[in-house]
């Protein structure tokens, strides 16, 4: 594939507003995870909320996009003069030519679910401030970063639940070698609700501790949610060392289970197979990777498989799952920020809360921050529905 | 910019009064009066009894459409990367959830949960199909027809691939029915091919392109309540030229800044 370049990223999660928080955070090794004490539910879990997202108003226009998870969108694209950005390639390119490629699995559902609790009681109907577009339905946060950005391009949102903003680079990738844009907005949404914490509870896929990936006792995940974008350009003629590109992408299918991962990992190894062959790269040219990595037995179980049989036992990784959570349809964009970030400071982030690494799994899991000259990693993101998806991205110099 | 153009290898169509497309075209094409009656909708077949057991409406809808496009296009379904779309999911099972959620007893069922993700149809298809290519899936709201199709022509053109788009809707029962009122089940899938492929028997070539131009309406007034009140029926105008066999150019709805101008050649 042709090389793109991410002009500008942002990340907001559990572990930090924006770049410079995330980054620092990471460099202490400290976990965003808290027990839940998220809106009603009573469930034994942690979770990596982001704090302060109610305190986060919409702009009085946009009103009726109200709802958490644009609140935490709209968070989210303050950060780092994001939305500066965004509008100067909208200035360079045209207001038409820039598409918008969000990732979510469960959009502004929550807002559903206390409507659902206010009924009228005489007719069953909902609350007349329900408005089902611009909260509910899973467009709804692609609609608002049109809306709040003054957009005109195309515009979509990839729902594939935890690989949704992973996907997200390809779609975009492919319209713009379609000439189609000459620029993505891309990235991935997604807030705590009840049927995320409540249904992965009923899979028993939930931990009562901080999720503990690749540990010889984990047992479930953590569920979080996070905010992440980036600008997705065509490569200039010349470009600081320090710019990440998006090297290679690969997608597959798992064709076995609605909820559970094929066991030998056969899509999840199709998907980084494929990267690298999009990306004219070898396994050995991949100096770290940032895993999936749940933190479920199955989950890990089929990517270290994957990993083992497509890059061998050598390459270090973690998944950062330990500190944010489980971000759902925003990992992929918020585990492609921390790779930028990765690139760009020579900096492995260690694997949190993980304290014995499962020696069946073979994987080079890393229980300590590392520093070194990283050139090219690779992310993975998987979901139900057998959903894979791996990107490769790259330092310029 | 390079031409979104594919060859339509086979369409899969599913709706209320439209059986298939054959049938269906011959409706579109006005060669046979519009009857009016609810979809039907056949079992899903192709998936172990186990998962078969736990579909809904949209996963079967999606895979009835999906295999007789994959049918009528003479391709493997295995092969294909698939584009899935849809403006809303599964509206029942949404709504289970909600209401379970409003209760004091929160337990949701494991087969509610998963079938609750966007891309239930796509995991149910693949396991059906045996299809491990990769699946996008997509929702644009309204504009979701639209924004699949470009998506699998991009895939077509830039990956130079066949891909089958497979678009469909069903209704919210209420109280979510009063705020997005889908009437019916409505799903259509096209096999699209790229356009220097092998001369196989097409049904026409399309070549797409972004336009400000309004979109078209159906003349037949029932088929135009469908293309104004389902998402995935807003490519009933191509799909109308397509059963004409007619060449020229057609605009279907797509985002409210922009619409979609598609010029249709037909083959043979």
């Amino acid at each position: 594939m042709t090389p793109l370049v991410l002009t500008h990223f942002t990340a907001t999660s559990c572990i930090g507003r924006g770049l410079r928080e995330t980054l620092g955070t990471l460099h202490e090794r400290r976990t965003g995870l808290a027990p839940c004490k998220f809106e009603t539910v009573e469930l034994d879990t942690y979770v990596g909320e982001v704090a302060g997202i109610d305190a986060e108003p919409l702009p009085d226009r946009l009103a009726n996009f109200n709802c958490r998870n644009n609140r935490l969108a709209h968070l989210g694209l303050r950060q780092d003069a994001f939305l500066e950005a965004v509008d100067e390639s909208a200035r360079r390119w045209g207001r038409r030519r820039i598409g918008v490629f969000l990732g979510t699995s469960t959009s502004g559902i929550l807002e559903t679910e206390l409507a659902y609790r206010r009924r009228d009681p005489g007719t069953g109907a909902l609350p007349p401030d329900f408005d089902y577009r611009r909260t509910h339905n899973s467009f709804s946060v692609a609609d608002f970063a049109l809306a709040l950005l003054g957009l005109e391009g195309p515009a979509v949102v990839v729902s594939s639940a935890c690989s949704s903003s992973a996907k997200v680079f390809g779609s975009a990738r492919r319209m713009i070698e379609a000439g189609l844009i000459d620029a993505a907005l891309v990235g991935g949404v997604d807030s705590l609700c009840l049927t995320t914490l409540y249904g992965f509870n009923s899979l028993q896929l939930v931990s009562h501790l901080p999720c503990r990936p690749f540990d010889v006792a984990r047992d479930g995940i953590s569920i979080g949610e996070a905010a992440a974008f980036a600008l997705l350009e065509k490569v200039p003629d010349s470009l600081d060392p320090d710019a990440v590109m998006l090297l290679g992408i690969g997608e597959s299918s798992d064709a076995y289970h609605m909820s559970s991962p094929h066991p030998e990992g056969r899509g999840a190894q199709a998907a980084m197979l494929q990267a690298l062959d999009t990306a004219g790269l070898q396994a050995k040219d991949i100096d770290y990777i940032n895993l999936h990595g749940t933190g479920t037995p199955s989950n890990d179980n089929a990517e270290a498989r994957a990993v083992a049989g497509v890059l061998g036992s050598e390459v270090p990784g973690s998944s950062t799952k330990g500190a944010t959570g489980h971000a759902l349809g925003a990992a992929g964009a918020l585990e492609a920020v921390i790779c930028g970030l990765a690139l760009q400071h020579g900096f492995m982030p260690a694997g949190l809360n993980t304290t014995v690494v499962d020696p069946t799994l073979g994987v080079n899991y890393l229980l300590e921050n590392r520093r070194g000259n990283i050139a090219r990693v690779m992310s993975n993101s998987f979901g139900f529905g057998g959903s894979n998806c791996t990107l490769i991205l790259g330092r310029a110099g | 910019m390079r031409p979104l153009s594919a060859s339509v290898k086979g369409i899969g169509l599913l709706g209320p009064g439209l059986d298939d497309w054959l049938s269906g075209a011959s409706v579109l094409a006005g060669t046979t009066p519009y009857t009016a009656r609810a979809t039907v909708l056949p079992t899903p077949v192709a998936l172990p009894a186990a998962e078969r057991r736990r579909t809904g409406i949209v996963v079967k809808l999606a895979l009835a459409i999906g295999f007789e496009a994959a049918a009528r296009a003479g391709v493997n379904p295995a092969e294909l990367p698939t584009v899935f779309s849809s403006s809303g999911g599964d509206g029942i099972n949404c709504h289970e959830i909600c209401q379970t959620l409003a209760t004091g007893d929160r337990q949701l069922s494991p087969t509610r949960f998963h079938n609750s993700v966007h891309n239930a149809a796509s995991g149910y298809w693949s396991i059906a199909a045996g299809a491990t290519p990769a699946s996008s899936v997509l929702c644009a709201f309204d504009a979701t027809f639209s924004a699949a199709l470009l998506e699998a022509l991009t895939q077509v053109v830039v990956d130079q691939t066949s891909v089958m788009l497979v678009a469909y809707d069903s209704g919210y029962p209420e109280p979510l029915h009063s705020v997005r009122p889908i009437p019916e089940a409505f799903g259509v899938a096209m096999v699209l091919a790229p356009v220097s492929g092998p001369p196989t028997p097409a049904a026409a070539i399309i070549s797409a392109a972004l336009t400000d131009a309004p979109a078209e309406s159906m003349p037949d007034a029932r088929l135009e309540v469908l293309r104004a009140e389902i998402p995935a029926a807003r490519g009933l105008p191509l799909l109308a030229k397509l059963a004409r066999r007619e060449s020229g150019r057609v605009v279907i709805d797509y985002l409210e800044a922009q619409r979609i101008a598609i010029k249709v050649s037909a083959c043979g």
